[in-house]
């Protein structure tokens, strides 16, 4: 469910850092909105395109990648025919296909723990400021850790809660459900604590 | 900062995920309503200003890095650029607004004060910036971009109702705002 949207490859875009690779996307989304000529955006998407099949994604990848965002880029280009005119409807279009696919393709490449690694190491001088990199690592840690944890505690009370007749109502599933993690979270902290993780 | 608060916040932060994967509900209007906008109102409401706005700026950055965490499986650095990005980043500011607001009535905390904290920050506030977003990539004015959102205000209405109710309730079987101070 949480494994992220990485596929396995050995492309050179696979290889590439991932601080790298959130540099370039930083930038692709800047860029892109510098631009408003409709053929300069076309030819950064087909770049985007292209990337694709040299990073070893069949069209059936991109595809997934692009088919939920379609009925938006319609509504938008309509959009923009009605208050506009069928160029600034291209340019809206084009530059939205080019940053999402881009990033998709920054996703598709790049592990969930190498992303959260660049992360960590980019946090460094944020020290100065206060922030402890290892205590946000153990947040992050922590989510991944908590999230079936909460999906299963919630299909527990819906199951409690459908022998009452309550199993439509998200407010008998969404109390209890706050309740019980609470206690569960002070009791891992205690375990955490008790292993001496150094909070200060 | 301690230990407790990390995991309170690393908790908000996986609710928000979980409210992710109940499919949204359409309203007979034909506007879709998702559970998720609820994280961010809990978040503020329950864990209060810092540690509720930590929280889901947490979720934020685990979606920016390629967690497929929105509602329907999205994820990923691309969905900022979007026309809902700014939503997103809105729920970090609403979630700050609803604690501080929260704590601010904590004494007198009923229903009235309760849903018009959540109100005020996740809605008025998360839409303000939500629109910016809306207006930039659909290239319509922030006027029509507002007036755009007005059959979602339907579906606010219930999440601001369940997240008030969720919020009393909590206050009552387990306070984490006044243990705080």
């Amino acid at each position: 469910m949480i494994a992220g949207l990485y596929i396995a490859g050995h492309s050179a875009l696979h290889r590439v850092a991932a601080g790298g690779k959130i540099l370039a996307l930083m930038v692709l989304g800047t860029g892109v909105f510098l631009i408003a000529d409709w053929p300069v955006l076309a030819a950064v998407l087909m770049v985007v395109l292209v990337l694709y099949p040299l990073s070893g994604f069949g069209w059936h990848i991109l595809w997934v990648q692009a088919r939920p965002m379609i009925w938006l880029l319609v509504l938008f280009f309509a959009v923009q025919l009605w208050l506009n005119d069928w160029q600034a409807g291209l340019v809206v279009v084009l530059r939205l296909a080019a940053i999402v696919l881009f990033a998709a393709l920054v996703t598709l490449t790049t592990k969930t723990s190498a992303l959260l690694a660049a992360l960590e190491r980019a946090m460094g001088p944020l020290r100065r400021l206060g922030v402890n990199p290892q205590k946000v690592s153990l947040a992050f840690s922590l989510v991944l850790r908590f999230i079936p944890v909460i999906a299963q505690v919630a299909s527990e009370i819906r199951d409690a809660q459908r022998a009452r007749g309550l199993d439509k109502s998200i407010l008998a599933l969404i109390v209890p459900l706050i309740i019980r993690t609470l206690k569960m979270a002070d009791d891992v902290a205690d375990a955490i604590d008790a292993r001496s993780f150094d909070a200060d | 900062m301690n230990t407790k608060d990390i995991v309170y916040i690393a908790l908000f932060a996986a609710v928000t995920a979980v409210l992710g994967l109940f499919p949204p509900i359409t309203l007979p209007v034909g506007v879709p309503v998702t559970a998720q906008s609820l994280g961010p109102m809990l978040a503020g409401a329950i864990l209060g200003a810092r540690r509720g706005g930590l929280a889901i700026l947490l979720f934020v950055v685990l979606v920016a890095v390629g967690l497929p965490l929105l509602s329907g499986g999205r994820g990923g650095f691309g969905v900022f650029f979007g026309a809902t990005g700014g939503f997103i980043i809105g729920w970090v500011v609403a979630a700050f607004v609803i604690g501080f607001l929260i704590e601010k009535f904590w004494h007198r905390l009923n229903v009235v004060t309760a849903a018009a904290s959540i109100a005020i920050g996740g809605v008025i506030v998360d839409y303000a910036i939500g629109n910016i977003w809306v207006a930039a990539v659909v290239k319509i004015s922030y006027w029509q971009a507002t007036v755009g959102m007005a059959p979602f205000l339907i579906g606010d209405g219930i999440k601001v109702a369940i997240a008030t109710i969720a919020c009393l309730a909590v206050k009552r079987a387990y306070p984490l705002i006044s243990r705080s101070r």
